[in-house]
This record gives structure tokens, C-alpha cells and sequence, in this order.
């Protein structure tokens, strides 16, 4: 328990260390030694508990509950007050809404509630810690050095690092208590931490986009957590025990009682994880410096989101509710893969393949039956450490260049060889076999096919996957290839960010070549907790896996076969070169070759699709919420 | 053995060509002479070619592009001049931007002389670049350059 | 009914040594019927193989080194799909290594800067996204079926598929059209004889690369045509003349059509044999719920 406990509130003490330090070299100091820390522990976390199954802690409610509802309170005026400054109507509006609730719950529904076991750990939450202690940490240490070029290159930007790097700490711990919960009281309060924690770093830079943005994505979730405090309320009135505020016996008490909460919050999953018609305030985010960005895609923020409908897919499985918010998965899934094809700009291809890879985890949520939950927690294993490989190559990338669009990364291989290295991997990670993400396809689509309407998500998968074939191949086809640009700018990235590259791209090569042993350890047994019955995955298509995974990674060896023998020519330009990368015109001018992809702007434009996905989402919406209004009554 | 003489592949340029042995080119590619019967196919692209066929004579303009197809052919290659043009320059050799044949840029192996030359004989012509084709080949295994290094040295 | 592990094995081998010997014979045979079609004579039976052949005998002509490594890879890895496919493996893996391999080539063509492989390049992933669902979708028309993504399960069942997947087996031979790179669907590059300005995906390899893409080419079609075996398994014989009619049946199409643009391509491979095989499906579910098949 105390492990547990201390992930919580280390990260917070550290934060408040951080927001006083007067040095750059204290707070390295002091942020690389904490993120180890962070590591070291959830490994412990890991090696402690993996054999355990559930293991439920008795802390008093008292008088953490009430800290929990002063802070939420002022926070609460916090938001009004900036709500009031920047004249943003609806978020006040919704504030209020919430605060008010809240009130309502505290003084008149929670006296006489008495929860006992307020945290647990279970599987699904030592994988939440590890990539929360271990991705989440790996960023910060990032960050200090992101952070210092960051300043040096927009000396506009006022330099509030201590603050930054306060939230950063803050958000961790808020993740750590998230997963750890098992009052539901205690979870919504680490989720408002976290939407305000990500409202703080998106707005970060302080300019009219960022403060709008900000205050966007704030406004979207707190109409999550309205939704939340609904669900809290629900249950305080259902059942004034209390005792189903806790999460374990939610889960267990039948779909009569939960089916409500649970389609409740997962509403404020969606909001959280960016789902179709709240997807633009994941994409908006990207005005935030990078690490925020890798941050709130792959360890924090949007995890919370699929992580608590994932927790919830047991009640969803089987209802006509969960199939409608798998539905929505589904259909961001699809739409999502579509616009991405459609971008330039690397963020928002980021964005939205992670917004993509969201909705395929909540498809296999709604749905719900074992093997879909154990395809979920996979793809959130292997899409954590890819995409966070992936942003912070992006950062750096967009650091040395000066751009971060796709048609400027054109031969990147041989400007920055080793990132481009490192970002070939990540996108690997993402969509090519036998790496992580195909395993989790492939294993969807097995799952899909057994479950009634699967049909309709292997539809969506079959041609949201091929989409997502195309935009990752594409930009992979971009870096590699080779123009007259040898000067290499990769040099002058610091050790301590080469340091969390490099364990990070392994990371993504380890998962893919132990996913075996992690399903086996980790993810299995928690399906056969909650289910009885689990995914065994074939012995025969494993070993395969490997052995393909074996020789993708001796491939590149071959080269030193040729490394002598091949002749060298410039590329076919119609005979019209003038030294190998300029078409000689007439009369003496030389033009530089460019070359540009395919964006298929209008088929794909993001506009578009946008508006057929948020009117998809929204009815889809609407109707569950009639269906839950039905239910109710 | 090789089997280059069972597959050559062609790639076309036309120099600076009045049209006229660019089109018995052509018509010896056509379904009516159907030269794929002999495993010879018309490539558009240097890098696939075995066999360089040039029309016209060299002028100042197309100097560079004769030169970047001739060196994108992969070894063994073999050059067929066609045409009095590609020869010699032919009736535009007097012109004022016109250099000469072909041979003053690349090597060439065959000459198929005639205004225009006839498919017949660019067949010919082709037929012949094929037993050169071989012996480079042959050279090729040998070791050593199959090809003179500069241009016009043979003349 | 799982064949054992030595069968498996030694089916794999077969393939890898026999696939490129049936491949570069059926191309073969393909262009003379092709040449027929068209009042020529047409080259020997045997041309594929004499034309790779010489294609060793060339010098290595590279623009960048890596296009080597990529080249290989897309063999290596297509004659990995191709041999799980006939050892009997998981149909979607199989699938998945058969993406991979094709993803190879395009980084192949991406890596030299020419427009020319640039825009070949482009236009095979057009295919490739073009494709994939169908065949993703075969499988699993395949497992509605007979209840397995194995194909070693699949090609020894009883049941005829071809039955209870018409749409699917109808969208499969659009898809293939664009798979064996056939007019009207040659976008990135077509095959043999036919006159291109440059060649698409290939424009930039030269010599023993564009023989091993050659050879990749055929353990592709042995693959493909295995597919089409599938679908017939109940019956060899059945089997073996659908695959005949089915391949001539692509070299009239490739004949008498001419090329279109990506955008038809898309739309043919997504909308309407898309729409074929999801009908397909979605009937064959319900029926399976009502008659419990
Ligand atoms: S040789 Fe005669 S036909 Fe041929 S290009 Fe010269 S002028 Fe024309």
C-alpha cells in the first residue's frame, strides 16, 4: 500500500519542490532523479503485486474526502475566474453546473456514504503505472531540455518553466491516483485534476490560439465531468450505502444498478479521450509545446479516458448503450484514419492517429466481451510507447528544421539520420507487422468476429486500417528518402534527450517482442478475473510473430552485403539532371526538385469528414442518452 | 551463356532526330514486326536497358541528356547509332549548334547508316549489338571495362 | 484436422522453391495468350525466366544503397506470406506479412528522389489501401464459413465457399485485377510488354533489384491464385479450372480495357467491391442467425 501511496504523493511533493526552484540545474537535477525514481517504483509496483490479482486497500475516507472537495472547490472558482477574464460564457456556464452538483452531492448525499476500500491495484493498473511511471517520467526528462530550446526559440513566450514543470509533476501524480482509485469520488477528483493540469500546459504559451484552445478542450471536458458528478450523484440516490461508489463493487453488482454510472462516465471517457464529436480539443492541443503533447497522448489525459471505459466494459458488454459507444469508437476510428491522410503537419497526423487509435480501444470496450478487453489494454500497452517515441522525434525534428510539416522532413535520413532511424520504428510500431499494433488489429479483428454486430467493426477496421497504412507509409516514405541535404543537424540534441529516445525506441521493439509474456502476466490474468475465461493466444502464430520480428530486425544487416559492391547513379530525372536533384530547364535554369505527397484533400479534407463525424457522434450520443433517460425512468 | 541475347531490352532516344528513323523505330516495335517474339521489349527508362538506340545527331542542348541516359544503362550495354544523323551528324552536320554524331559523346557499337534507316535494318542493326552485347558480357566476367572510357576514342 | 508439423514445413519449402518455377511459367504463358489475344506471335513460354536471368547478369545500378535492403525485404517477406498461406497458417497474418512486404517495395521506391518513383510509389499505396480491405474482408468471409482463419483448415473443408460467398469471391477477382497489375488497374507499374513512359514503383532499380522484384512478382501470384483455390477447395479439380478461368478471364480484362485513373481505382476496389463483399456478408450473417448454420 505504501508503494501506492507514495506514487501519489511523491510526484506531488516533488512538484511543489519544482515550482520553488530558482536554477536550471537544480530542477535537472531534481527532475531526472524523480523520473528514475517514478521508474524504479512502478517496477517495484510490478514485481510486487503481478501475482496478486485485485488487492484492495482500507483508507479512511476521512479526511482526505473533504481536502478533495476544498480543492475541487477552489479550483472550481479558479476556472470562474479565468472563465470571467477571458469572457468564455460556456465554460463558466458549465463550471457553475458542475460546482453546483458538486455542492448539492457533498452536503446532501455523501454524510452517511461510507466507503471503505478508497484504493486497489489490479493488473490493469500496474500496466497504467507502468506507463504512467515510465513513459509519463521518460517525457519530463524530455522536457528540460525541450523546454530550454523551447524558450531560446521563442523568446515571446514567457519563460514560466517552474510552473511547467509543476503541472507535469502534478499530472503524474493525478494519473497514479487515477488508477489507483477505487472511490469513485476519489477518481473524479484526479480526473478534474487532470483536465486542469492539461488546460494549464495547453495554454501554456499564452497567445490568443493557445488561451483558446486551453479553455476548449477545458470546456469539453468538463462536460465530461458534469456528466461524472451525474453519474455520483446517480448512485448516491440509487444506493445510499454508498458502498457502490466503489468501483470494484460496481462492477460487480449487475448491470440493473450500473449500467447508468457506467454510460455516464464513459460519456466523460469520450470527452476525455477525444471521441468524434470532441475530437478538436485533442487536436487544438497541439499549440502546446511537444512534450505536453506526447503527454497527454500516450501516458496521461486521454489513457484516463479509455482506461475508465475499459474498466467499465464488463457493464457495457451485451446493452444496446455499449454498442452505441462502441459505435462511436468505431466510426471516430474510421473518420479519424481518414483525416489523417488529409494533413501535412505532423502534430495533427499524430493527433489524429492517436484520436484514431482511442476510438478503436473504446470500439473494444463498448463491445465488451474478454478477448475485446484484452485487445484494449494491448493496444494501449503498444500505442503508449509509440506514440510518445514518435512526438518527441516530432519535437526534436521540429526544433532542428524549423518545421514541422511532413514536406519539409523530405530526406531526413540524411539530416538526422539517428531520429529518422528512431521514427521509422515508432511508425512501425504503429501500423506494420509483426509490431504491436497489428497484433492488436489482427487479435480485433478474431474477437470482432465472434461478437454480435462484429461485423460492422471489422468493416470499420478493414478499411480504417488500410487508411492508416497509407498516411504512416507515406510520411515513413518521406524521411527516407534521399536528397542532397548531407548536412547532418542531429548534433546538437543534448545526451539526456538521446538517452530517452533511445529507450524509448527500444521499448517499442521489447513490447512488440514481449508481448507475449506481458499478455501472459498481466493482461490475461486480469481478463480471467472479470470474465472466467481469457485470450490464449495461439502457440503456432506467436512463434511466428517472433521469428518474422526476428528477421525484420536482421534485415537492415543485409545492407553490408552491398556495402562495396553497388555502383552509384543519380535518380531518373528523364535524362535532364544537372547534379541529381535539379531538372536543367531552358535557357540555363535549374530547378530544385520537389516532390510532394499525395493528401487527397478532396476526398479526405478534414472539414468534411470532421462534420460527418462529430453529426455521426452526436447522434449516436443523443440516442444513448435517450436510452438512458428510459432507463432512469 | 548469357541471356542477354535472349532479353534486350531497348530504350529509345531521339537526339535531335528529323522524325524519320524515330518512326522506323517505331514501326520495327509494332505488332507487325512483333519484336517481344525475340524476347526484345521497349523500355522507357535507361535503368531497365540493355540496348541504347539514338536517332539524330548531337547538338548542344541534348549533349548532356545523351550523356545521363548513357550512364544510367547498367553495364553490359551496347549503343546502335540509326540513322545517317546519329552516324555522322548527317545533313544537319553543318549546322551551327550541331556537334556530329553521336560518337562524339558516347562510345558507340553499331552503325545502322540509311536516311531513314530501314526496320529491316535497325533489326539488323540490333541483331549485330546483340553478339556485342555477349562478348561484353563475357568481358564483363573477365573483369575489367567493357567500355572505352571516353568518348571518340575508338575514331 | 490440422496437418502436422513436418507436412507444414515442408509444404513451406515447397513453395519457396516451387513458387517462382509455377509463377514465372504462368506469367510466361500469360504473355503468349496475351500476344494471341492480340495477333502476334508472342515470345517464348520461357521469357519470364530468361528475362530475370539476364537481369543477374546486369550490374547494380543504385541510387542509394538501402534500396537494396529494401528490395530484399520485399521478397523475403513476401515469400514468408506466401509459405505461411501454404503451410496453412492464420489467414490474417498471412495478409499482414503480405502488406509488409508490399510496404518494402514502396519504401524502396520513395528512398531514390526521383518524381517519376515518387509518383510510383504514391500510386502503389493507392493500390495497396485499395486492396487490403477486400482481402482482409475474404478472410473473413472465409471464417463465416467454414469457422477458421486457418488456411490449412479452410482448403481441406468440404464446404463449397464459392456458394456462400459470390459477392466476396466476385470483389476478390476486381481486387486481383489490381494485384496482378492488369489494365485497367496497372497503376504504380504494369508487367512485361507493356509500352510505359517509365515504370512507376520499378523506375529506379536497375539489373539483379528488378530481378528479385520480378521473382517477388511470382510468389505473389502463386499466392493470389491460391486464394482463388479457396474458395473452390471442396473440389481440386474445380479448383484448379476456376483458377484457370479466373486468370484468363484477368488477361481478356487486361486486354481490352485501358488504364484509368487512381481515383476510379479507389472507387471500383472500395465502393463496389466493397459494397459486393459487405452485402455478401451481412447476408450470409443473417442467414446464419436464422437457419443457425
Ligand atoms: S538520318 Fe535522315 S531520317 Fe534519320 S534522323 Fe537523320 S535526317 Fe532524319
Amino acid at each position: 500500500m505504501n508503494e501506492l501511496l507514495f506514487l501519489i504523493a511523491f510526484p506531488l511533493l516533488i512538484a511543489v519542490l519544482l515550482l520553488l526552484v530558482p536554477r536550471d540545474s537544480i530542477r535537472d537535477v531534481l527532475v531526472t532523479g524523480s523520473a528514475a525514481v517514478l521508474g524504479i517504483v512502478s517496477l517495484y509496483v510490478l514485481y510486487g503485486y503481478f501475482n496478486r490479482n485485485t488487492v484492495m486497500f482500507d483508507i479512511p475516507t476521512e479526511p482526505w474526502g473533504n481536502v478533495m472537495t476544498i480543492i475541487e472547490l477552489l479550483l472550481a472558482v479558479y476556472i470562474l475566474y479565468l472563465g470571467v477574464k477571458h469572457r468564455k460564457s460556456f465554460t463558466i456556464a458549465l463550471i457553475v453546473l458542475q460546482a453546483g452538483l458538486l455542492l448539492w452531492y457533498e452536503f446532501f448525499l455523501k454524510p452517511g456514504m461510507h466507503p471503505e476500500n478508497n484504493l486497489f491495484i489490479d493488473q490493469f493498473s500496474i500496466i497504467m503505472a507502468l506507463i504512467i511511471g515510465i513513459i509519463g517520467s521518460l517525457i519530463c526528462v524530455f522536457a528540460l531540455g525541450y523546454m530550454k530550446t523551447f524558450h531560446h526559440h521563442h523568446p515571446e513566450v514567457r519563460d514560466r518553466r517552474n510552473l511547467f514543470f509543476f503541472i507535469l509533476f502534478v499530472f503524474l501524480s493525478a494519473m497514479f491516483g487515477l488508477v489507483f482509485a477505487n472511490n469513485l469520488a476519489w477518481i473524479l477528483f484526479f480526473w478534474e485534476i487532470t483536465t486542469i493540469c492539461s488546460f494549464i500546459l495547453i495554454g501554456y504559451s499564452e497567445t490568443e490560439e493557445a488561451t483558446n484552445n486551453a479553455f476548449l478542450a477545458l470546456s469539453m471536458n468538463l462536460l465530461g465531468g458534469v456528466a461524472f458528478v451525474g453519474a455520483l450523484i446517480f448512485l448516491a440516490i440509487t444506493d445510499p450505502s454508498g458502498k457502490s461508489l466503489m468501483l470494484d463493487y460496481l462492477l460487480s453488482s449487475g448491470q440493473a444498478i450500473a449500467l447508468v454510472p457506467a454510460v455516464l462516465i464513459s460519456f466523460a471517457g469520450i470527452t476525455k479521450s477525444a471521441l468524434m464529436p470532441f475530437s478538436s480539443w485533442l487536436v487544438g492541443a497541439m499549440v502546446a509545446p511537444t512534450p505536453v503533447s506526447a503527454l497527454l497522448h500516450s501516458s496521461t489525459m486521454v489513457k484516463a479516458g479509455v482506461y475508465i471505459i475499459v474498466r467499465f466494459a464488463p457493464v457495457l458488454s451485451g446493452t444496446i448503450e455499449g454498442l452505441i459507444i462502441a459505435l462511436v469508437g468505431g466510426v471516430t476510428f474510421l473518420l479519424a484514419s481518414f483525416i489523417a491522410i488529409s494533413q501535412t503537419n505532423a502534430k495533427k497526423v499524430l493527433a489524429y492517429s492517436t484520436i484514431a487509435n482511442l476510438g478503436l480501444i473504446v470500439a473494444c470496450a463498448g463491445v465488451g466481451t474478454f478477448n475485446l478487453v484484452w485487445v484494449a489494454i494491448l493496444l494501449i500497452v503498444f500505442h503508449a510507447v509509440a506514440k510518445s517515441l514518435l512526438f518527441l522525434c516530432v519535437g526534436t525534428v521540429e526544433h532542428r528544421i524549423g518545421s514541422r510539416n511532413i514536406e519539409d522532413m523530405s530526406g531526413l535520413i540524411g539530416r538526422m539520420p539517428k531520429i529518422a532511424v528512431m521514427m521509422f520504428v515508432g511508425m512501425a510500431g504503429m501500423f506494420l507487422a509483426p509490431f504491436g499494433m497489428v497484433i492488436s488489429k489482427w487479435a480485433a479483428i478474431e474477437a470482432f468476429i465472434q461478437s454480435p454486430f462484429g461485423l460492422i467493426f471489422i468493416a470499420i477496421l478493414a478499411f480504417g486500417g488500410s487508411a492508416t497504412v497509407f498516411y504512416w507509409s507515406k510520411w515513413m516514405g518521406k524521411i527516407i528518402s534521399v536528397t542532397r541535404q548531407p548536412e547532418v543537424v542531429e548534433n546538437s540534441v543534448t545526451k539526456e534527450k538521446w538517452a530517452v529516445l533511445y529507450i524509448l525506441t527500444a521499448l517499442v521493439i521489447i513490447c512488440a517482442l514481449i508481448f507475449p509474456l506481458i499478455s501472459a502476466v498481466l493482461i490475461e490474468p486480469f481478463v480471467m478475473n472479470i470474465y472466467g475465461q481469457t485470450t490464449l493466444l495461439p502457440l503456432a502464430n506467436l512463434t511466428i510473430m517472433i521469428l518474422m520480428m526476428g528477421l525484420l530486425l536482421f534485415m537492415p544487416f543485409t545492407m553490408l552485403l552491398y556495402r562495396t559492391a553497388p555502383k552509384h547513379t543519380g535518380p531518373y530525372m528523364a535524362g535532364r539532371p544537372t547534379d541529381g536533384h535539379a531538372f536543367a530547364g531552358s535557357i540555363g535554369i535549374s530547378r530544385e526538385v520537389v516532390l510532394s505527397n499525395y493528401y487527397m484533400d478532396r476526398y479526405f479534407g478534414e472539414d468534411k469528414i470532421f462534420m460527418i463525424g462529430a453529426a455521426t457522434g452526436w447522434g449516436l450520443l443523443l440516442f444513448a442518452g435517450t436510452l438512458l433517460v428510459g432507463v432512469i425512468l | 551463356m548469357t541471356y542477354l541475347t535472349k532479353s534486350p531490352w531497348i530504350v529509345h532516344y531521339d537526339c535531335s532526330s528529323c522524325n524519320g528513323c524515330d518512326i522506323e523505330v517505331l514501326a520495327a516495335l509494332t505488332p507487325v514486326y512483333d519484336v517481344e517474339r525475340f524476347g526484345i521489349i521497349n523500355t522507357g527508362n535507361p535503368k531497365h536497358a540493355d540496348i541504347f538506340l539514338v536517332t539524330g545527331s548531337v547538338n548542344e542542348q541534348n549533349k548532356p541528356v545523351l550523356k545521363n541516359i548513357y550512364e544510367q544503362i547498367p553495364e553490359p550495354k551496347v549503343v546502335v547509332a540509326i540513322g545517317i544523323c546519329a552516324t555522322s551528324g548527317g545533313i544537319f552536320r553543318e549546322c551551327y549548334n550541331v556537334q556530329g554524331g553521336i560518337d562524339k559523346v558516347i562510345p558507340v557499337d553499331v552503325y545502322v547508316p540509311g536516311c531513314a534507316a530501314r526496320p529491316e535494318s535497325i533489326i539488323d542493326g540490333v541483331v549485330t549489338a546483340l553478339g556485342i552485347l555477349a562478348k561484353k558480357r563475357q568481358a564483363m566476367q573477365e573483369g575489367g571495362s567493357t567500355t572505352p572510357a571516353k568518348a571518340g576514342e575508338g575514331r | 484436422m490440422i496437418p502436422d508439423l513436418t507436412v507444414r514445413v515442408g509444404a513451406a519449402l515447397l513453395y519457396i522453391i516451387l513458387a517462382p518455377l509455377v509463377g514465372g511459367l504462368v506469367v510466361g504463358i500469360d504473355r503468349k495468350v496475351t500476344a494471341r489475344m492480340q495477333g502476334r506471335v508472342g515470345p517464348p513460354v520461357l521469357q519470364p525466366f530468361y528475362d530475370v536471368l539476364k537481369l543477374f547478369e546486369k550490374e547494380n545500378l543504385v541510387v542509394a544503397t538501402a534500396q537494396n535492403y529494401y528490395v530484399l525485404s520485399y521478397l523475403v517477406f513476401m515469400a514468408v506470406a506466401g509459405a505461411l498461406f501454404f503451410s496453412g497458417g492464420d489467414m490474417l497474418l498471412v495478409i499482414f506479412a503480405f502488406t509488409l512486404s508490399h510496404i518494402f517495395l514502396v519504401l524502396g521506391a520513395y528512398n531514390s528522389f526521383s518524381p517519376y518513383s515518387h509518383i510510383g510509389a504514391e500510386r502503389e499505396l493507392i493500390q495497396i489501401i485499395a486492396y487490403e480491405p477486400m482481402i482482409i474482408l475474404t478472410a473473413v468471409g472465409m471464417y463465416m464459413v467454414t469457422k477458421t482463419f486457418y488456411v490449412g483448415e479452410i482448403a481441406t473443408s468440404t464446404i463449397p465457399i464459392i456458394m456462400y460467398l459470390p459477392g466476396i469471391f466476385i470483389g476478390y477477382l476486381i481486387v486481383l485485377t489490381i494485384k496482378l497489375r492488369k489494365s485497367p488497374f496497372d497503376l504504380s507499374t504494369s508487367h512485361h510488354a507493356h509500352q510505359e513512359i517509365v515504370k512507376g514503383v520499378t523506375t529506379d532499380f536497375t539489373g539483379p533489384n528488378l530481378a528479385i522484384i520480378e521473382i517477388s512478382h511470382w510468389y505473389e501470384y502463386v499466392f493470389l491464385l491460391g486464394v482463388v483455390y479457396l474458395f473452390f477447395a471442396f473440389n481440386p479439380f474445380i479448383a484448379i479450372a476456376a483458377i484457370i478461368v479466373a486468370y484468363f478471364v484477368e488477361i481478356l480484362i487486361d486486354n481490352t480495357t485501358s488504364r484509368v485513373k487512381w481515383q476510379l481505382t479507389l472507387r471500383t476496389a472500395w465502393i463496389i467491391a466493397g459494397t459486393l463483399c459487405l452485402v455478401n456478408l451481412g447476408v450470409l450473417y443473417y442467414l446464419q442467425g436464422v437457419l443457425t448454420l
